[in-house]
């Protein structure tokens, strides 16, 4: 550790106020705190102090991600043999390390786009440089198929960093969860890089022998193609670190513990979703519905859960600090309706499989506005109980 | 009548709605037509041509009527004057440019209703004499066409690969041919429009800071 203090340390007076390079002074600070806690105290005003910064909440959220990284590794893997009818000829490291090499190019991309972009805006305009996007790089690559070219999750990466956040100030200014703009980007832009059944298992592009629908795009059409416990561990085509409910609750409790992520919003998601699971079956034997979408209506509604994106963006996306609701009643709205809207579009519309994206991106857009009520409900009812000598106020 | 035609104050009348004063991106008028018209760049020259047109007689009438213009009903009369050049231009686009005008569709017949021209009549023509409204009305087209040809051209490359109906990006280039590119279809969609037009004000302000509001 002395090693690398001394580095920052020998190289503090260059970067210095009116030193040769001191333009560069926010990077020498950005890496500096990534090792080192910070000494600095704030000067003015009133301040909670505590030892954790924003660096370190944000590592810690990437640290909730590594068993759902793990686990797309290892099913990006799984499937690629599985299509090919290699799997039981392929040993069980054999399959992650071919998932590494697949997810790993996505990871650096994604960093290196989005960590560019910040450095350079964090010079231009002269503040230090931001780590909201420490999560940001890591979310994106989990919420791609696998498939996706390199080059598209570089522009989608740098259309997130700067149409979805520094456009509006940077991080804790931005009004949607910035992997979610780069996916919804994706998603229009490219339709055929980012649904079907060519994009979700790895080398599928490359022969047209191998195709394989995600289990949401099968259900659409009125199929039934995965076992509940299959896609309760993630042994389903899907995007990279979406398909295994499990080793996103494992990251869900360490979020909870931790105190970092709303235990208010997961469970309000995720009973949002099961009540629309439930209406849903009970419209499910109704005649004026398709026969593909009578299957779909028919599902049991916990399978809602653990299929496609919903645990993923139940307890990683919508509970994104920034962009969701920051009042207690108003966690609890904006997670009950993110649960409800994102199953009801995957069901009622079958153009848009994955519903839980456009439903936080919506929940995200109407978060300030459910926060400001919330705040006008507690104002009016305080108001009535406050009474100035003797008359109401 | 002192004043030569093209001093320096009637020369700053085209240049200024160029840049300090541009009817989209610091005005903010007739972003419809902008976002609605650009997503390939001939039918946003077309349109660019047709305003323009629109816009400079339409104030060398207005202007020429203002001092007889009862001024309870000039919006009427504007309107009248305005939607009698429109009827015009929608004939002579469906004559000789027949595609175009289809593309277009009720766009060149909502150019009655675009703001820039409303705008500059009441703003300008109805103060000022004919040549100084004319040359007023050929800058703000002018500025307003800039910004359409601008997004459409950034559109049509992007979303279509091609500039003006030529490919421009190789054939062998597209994933279905074997290659790597697709295009981009966000770019085709309004909100894409708006973006662009939202990252020409960004450029714009960053380059003349006196523009940035508080």
């Amino acid at each position: 550790m002395n090693f690398i203090k001394n580095i920052f340390e020998n190289t503090k007076p260059y970067v210095q106020k009116g030193a040769k390079y001191h333009w560069l002074h926010s990077v020498h600070d950005g890496f500096f705190t990534l090792f080192f806690v910070q000494k600095n105290t704030s000067k003015s005003g009133t301040h909670i102090h505590d030892y954790i910064d924003l660096k370190r909440t944000m590592g810690m959220v990437v640290l909730a991600l590594v068993p759902a990284i793990l686990m797309g590794m290892y099913n990006t893997g799984y499937q690629h043999f599985k299509a090919i009818g290699e799997l039981a000829s392929t040993g069980f490291f054999e399959i992650f390390l071919f998932g590494l090499l697949k997810v790993l190019p996505i990871i650096i991309v994604s960093y290196g786009v989005g960590l560019g972009i910040e450095f350079v805006f964090a010079q231009i305009r002269g503040h230090e440089i931001q780590e909201g996007f420490l999560v940001s790089g890591m979310l994106i690559p989990l919420v791609m198929p696998v498939e996706t070219p390199l080059w598209m999750i570089a522009v989608a990466t740098a259309f997130a960093v700067v149409i979805g956040k520094e456009v509006f100030g940077g991080t804790g200014m931005n009004i949607w969860n910035p992997a979610l703009v780069a996916r919804a980007f994706l998603f229009f832009a490219y339709p055929a890089q980012m649904s079907g059944i060519k994009v979700w298992v790895a080398g599928s592009q490359a022969t047209d022998a191998i195709t394989c629908a995600t289990p949401l795009g099968d259900a659409a059409s009125g199929v039934i193609s995965y076992t509940a416990s299959d896609a309760f561990f993630g042994l389903v085509p899907g995007s990279i670190g979406e398909t295994s409910t499990l080793a996103i609750l494992i990251g869900a409790v360490l979020l909870i513990v931790t105190g970092i992520g709303s235990w208010r919003i997961m469970l309000s998601t995720i009973a949002g979703g099961a009540v629309m699971g439930l209406i849903l079956n009970a419209f499910a034997g109704s005649a004026s519905l398709s026969e593909a979408n009578q299957v779909f209506f028919a599902i049991p509604f916990w399978h809602h859960l653990i299929l496609g994106g919903f645990m993923f963006g139940a307890i990683f996306m919508a509970t994104d600090p920034v962009s969701g609701s920051q009042t207690v009643s108003g966690k609890w709205i904006y997670g009950f309706l993110i649960g409800i809207l994102a199953v009801l579009i995957r069901v009622v519309n079958p153009a848009y499989p994955e519903g839980m994206m456009l439903a936080i991106l919506l929940m995200n857009t109407f978060a300030p506005l459910i926060d400001h009520y919330v705040v006008q409900g507690h104002i009016k009812k305080r108001l009535k109980r406050a009474t100035v000598s003797g008359r109401t106020a | 009548m002192s004043e030569p035609l093209f001093s320096k104050k009637n020369l700053k009348l085209l240049s200024d709605p160029l840049n300090s004063s541009n009817p989209i991106t610091v005005q903010v008028l007739g972003i419809c037509s902008a976002l609605a018209v650009t997503a390939q760049l001939k039918p946003a020259v077309v349109m660019s041509i047709s305003v323009t047109i629109v816009l400079a007689f339409a104030n060398v009438i207005i202007s020429l009527l203002r001092n007889t213009i009862p001024n309870r009903i000039r919006i009427i009369v504007q309107l009248v004057v305005i939607a009698s050049l429109v009827i015009l231009v929608d004939q002579i686009l469906k004559a000789y440019v027949y595609d175009v005008s289809k593309q277009l569709s009720v766009f060149v017949g909502l150019i009655i209703t675009n703001c820039i021209i409303m705008g500059r009549l009441e703003a300008f023509a109805l103060g000022n004499r004919p040549w100084q409204s004319f040359l007023d009305g050929i800058g703000n087209g002018a500025g307003y066409a800039v910004i359409l040809i601008i997004v459409g051209f950034f559109r049509e490359l992007l979303g279509s690969g091609s500039v003006f109906g030529f490919q421009v990006i190789p054939d062998s280039w597209y994933i279905t041919n074997g290659g790597f590119y697709a295009n981009n279809g966000m770019m085709i969609l309004p909100p894409m429009a708006l973006i662009t037009v939202g990252i020409i004000i960004w450029v714009q302000r960053s380059r003349n800071r006196k523009l940035i509001e508080n």
